[in-house]
């Protein structure tokens, strides 16, 4: 397949290494993948914010840059959201490429039918499941059977896992101490896992993670899933 | 209605420093959250009385004049005495002009959101009528001059030690214990006499049955039931949106709301009761219809489902930032996510537009709604509106600077090196532990990671396309 990869702002900025994990991961199973030099951001933050306007050109823009692809594959699952779920209903988008945009572990699981990349990860490592992935893009358990079949990975429970981290795109600094509150609960139930590794699907929740835990000097860093299922 | 003083972020930030506030608070709403799970998943048709309740409730609004008209049919066929409140002082001045007919200078009450919504007992007050709240956790707050925190635990801020403390000083100065028995019993001596001596009770109403004139009221302690039924005189408060179009519509709510709000199978006492029946509980009903703002939700197409809302408190519950911040920092009697997006709406978004930003739109709320209102969708919309009222230039030129880097790839490249050189002073150990104002507000808690050295969308061959 010609797939069309889009890395999106966050992760584009500050997580490039998922990007070109995710890359290499669907490049290994044969596939094609074009990074468009064209793609932007999705118009997530102003949708999200209130700037419905202000996200319209960005939408046009993502589905002009992404059009020609077979599907579109995103190592983030808010974003994915955003595009399937907010841009029929806010901003009249609703066509072919909007419905082939989906997350990475969900693409792997559930189009290509992909559970073991032979990747191996010697770590132990608990998953983050987002609210965006499971409530919005609904990845249901994918990222799980994913994880479970990398070599040397120890999986190791999450407690109160479908809490929010208290990102939330602009909610983290308008209302930076309720966000930071929610995040230190994060934080704890992640450390009590022992882990080394919290992994999740967005560069955005995993912005806010690894700043809490490198800042409460937590055993545990933030790493995205893709830089795991690409790891040999 | 009373709208928040002050903004979401300012009252949160003061809430968040009182400790025990936070962990009564974390212990309840977990405590709550695993019992409506548990309750929830006994149901094997559990998302299709969700459906069934959501589209009664979007039928009745649909169709609101008709089912509002039927109902005040069947209750004046049923003896009952309709007043239509256009707000909260029209209704406030039924109550107390029905008071002062039959010489009362006390009113028993049962616990009413609508009631707190129309500030009822302090406008009774004003013209010398006590109301006296007879929900225990109303009452404990009403002792104490505070107001709830919680839709249905309105004292979940207060602990039992407190409480004891409380009714020492005022109803029961002999009190030593606090086991909950003890505290419950002694309510139950102070209220017993007042409920027997009252010559009229104040209810609000969960539902309306539009086909038959039928209040219902659903609690668990009792002191509803004797509210309803041992005062001669009645009068219900009952805002236009809680109608049900026929009584076995009752039947989806009941297993809905019970489940959804205590975490029981069913609630301990529910009352319903049609006009007036001789001989049996009050012999006078008073009946008002309060608007109040919800037609102006209801003009909303977006909004409205804001309105489909039965109080359960599950929202709350689940909410991240509500089990933190706790109802007070909402400012209103309406906390939590359905007050995000019920609040604005009812008072004009430029009274409180800080609300519909106090959330990290995670979703739980939508997700554990018995009546499928899609919170998060609604936040956006009212979000949009804020920012059309009331948005700070600052904010809006940001968002307009960030919008034009987006619109082009180059512009975005060039944003992104820009940023790499303005972060060097700032990077230590690969993180960024300070910044300025107002990026500050993240590093204040919280480490940055810092741009990376190289993007992945300017490693593909190609052109620009600008
Ligand atoms: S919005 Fe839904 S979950 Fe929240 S109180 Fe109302 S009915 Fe319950």
């Amino acid at each position: 397949m010609k797939l069309g990869l889009f890395s999106t702002c966050v992760a584009d900025t500050m997580f490039p290494d998922a990007v070109r994990a995710t890359a290499s991961v669907l490049e290994r199973l044969g596939h094609e993948v074009v990074v468009p030099r064209e793609q932007t951001c999705c118009g997530q933050m102003h949708l999200n914010a209130g700037y419905r306007r202000d996200a319209q050109p960005l939408a046009d823009r993502f589905v002009a840059t992404f059009a020609g692809f077979e599907a579109v594959v995103c190592p983030s699952s808010s974003c994915v959201g955003t595009i399937r779920e907010l841009y029929p209903q806010l901003l009249g988008i609703d066509n072919q490429i909007t419905e082939r945009v989906f997350e990475l572990s969900e693409f792997l699981v559930d189009q290509l039918g992909v559970e073991d990349l032979g990747a191996a990860y010697p770590h132990r490592v608990t998953y983050h499941p987002t609210c965006h992935s499971l409530r919005v893009t609904k990845v249901g358990d994918a990222p799980l059977r994913l994880l479970r079949n990398v070599r040397g990975l120890e999986l190791v429970e999450l407690p109160d896992a479908t809490e929010c981290c208290g990102f939330g795109g602009t909610f983290s600094l308008k209302n930076a101490a309720t966000s930071s509150a929610i995040l230190a609960d994060k934080c704890q139930s992640i450390e009590s896992t022992g882990a080394e590794v919290c992994t999740a699907l967005d560069g955005s929740c995993l912005l806010q993670i690894g700043g809490g835990l490198s800042r409460g000097g937590d055993r545990a860093r933030a790493v995205h899933i893709a830089e795991i299922l690409a790891s040999r | 209605m009373k709208g928040p003083t002050e903004s979401f972020p300012v009252a949160a930030n003061r809430e968040l420093g009182n400790a025990q506030l936070r962990s009564n608070l974390g212990n309840a709403t977990s405590t709550i959250r695993a019992k409506r799970a548990r309750v929830v998943e006994e149901l094997p048709d559990w998302e299709a009385l969700r459906d069934a309740g959501s589209a009664i409730k979007a039928d009745v609004l649909a169709n609101l004049d008709t089912y509002l008209l039927q109902f005040e049919q069947a209750l004046t066929a049923a003896g009952a005495t309709v007043h239509w409140a256009r707000d909260g002082a029209e209704a406030c001045a039924v109550v107390a002009e029905v008071a002062r007919a039959h010489g009362a200078d006390e009113v028993v009450k049962v616990k009413s959101l609508t009631t707190d919504e129309i500030e009822l007992n302090a406008t009774l007050a004003a013209q010398g009528i006590h109301a006296l709240e007879t929900d225990f956790a109303e009452l404990i707050l009403q002792l104490d001059g505070d107001w709830s925190s919680h839709i249905l635990v309105p004292a979940i801020h207060r602990n039992r030690t407190e409480i004891r403390d409380l009714f020492q000083r005022t109803i029961a100065p002999d009190i030593t214990s606090d086991e909950p028995g003890v505290l419950a019993e002694a309510a139950r001596v102070y209220l017993r006499e007042r409920f027997l001596n009252a010559k009229v009770g104040v209810s609000g109403a969960n539902f309306g049955v539009a086909e038959t004139g039928t209040l219902c009221v659903v609690e668990s302690e009792g002191n509803g039931r004797m509210c309803t039924t041992l005062p001669p005189v009645l009068v219900s408060i009952i805002g236009i949106e809680k109608l049900v179009p026929s009584f076995a519509d009752l039947e989806v709510f009941l297993q809905l709301l019970p489940r959804s709000s205590t975490g029981e199978r069913m609630n301990p006492y529910t009352s319903l009761w049609t006009g007036v029946t001789e001989g049996d509980g009050p012999q006078e009903l008073h009946v008002v219809l309060l608007d109040n703002g919800r037609t102006r939700v209801l003009e909303d197409e977006v909004g409205r489902q804001a309105l489909h809302c039965i109080r359960c408190s599950a929202c709350l519950n689940v909410c991240p930032v509500y089990s933190r911040t706790g109802g007070h920092a909402y400012g209103s009697v309406y906390p939590g996510p359905i007050g995000a997006i019920l609040t604005p709406q009812l008072i004009g978004i430029e009274n409180a537009p800080s609300l519909p930003f106090a959330s990290s739109l995670c979703g739980a709320c939508y997700e554990v709604c018995p009546v499928k209102i899609d919170i998060p969708r609604v936040l956006l919309h009212l979000r949009e509106k804020s920012v059309d009222a009331v948005g700070g230039r600052t904010e809006r030129a940001a968002m307009s600077g960030v919008g034009w880097v987006f619109g082009r790839a180059w512009r975005l490249r060039l944003a992104q090196r820009i940023g790499r050189v303005l972060q060097r002073p700032f990077v230590r150990d690969g993180v960024i532990r300070r910044l300025p104002p107002p990026l500050s507000a993240w590093t204040d808690s919280r480490d940055l990671r810092p741009i990376a050295p190289a993007h992945p969308s300017d490693e593909n061959s190609g052109n620009d396309d600008e």
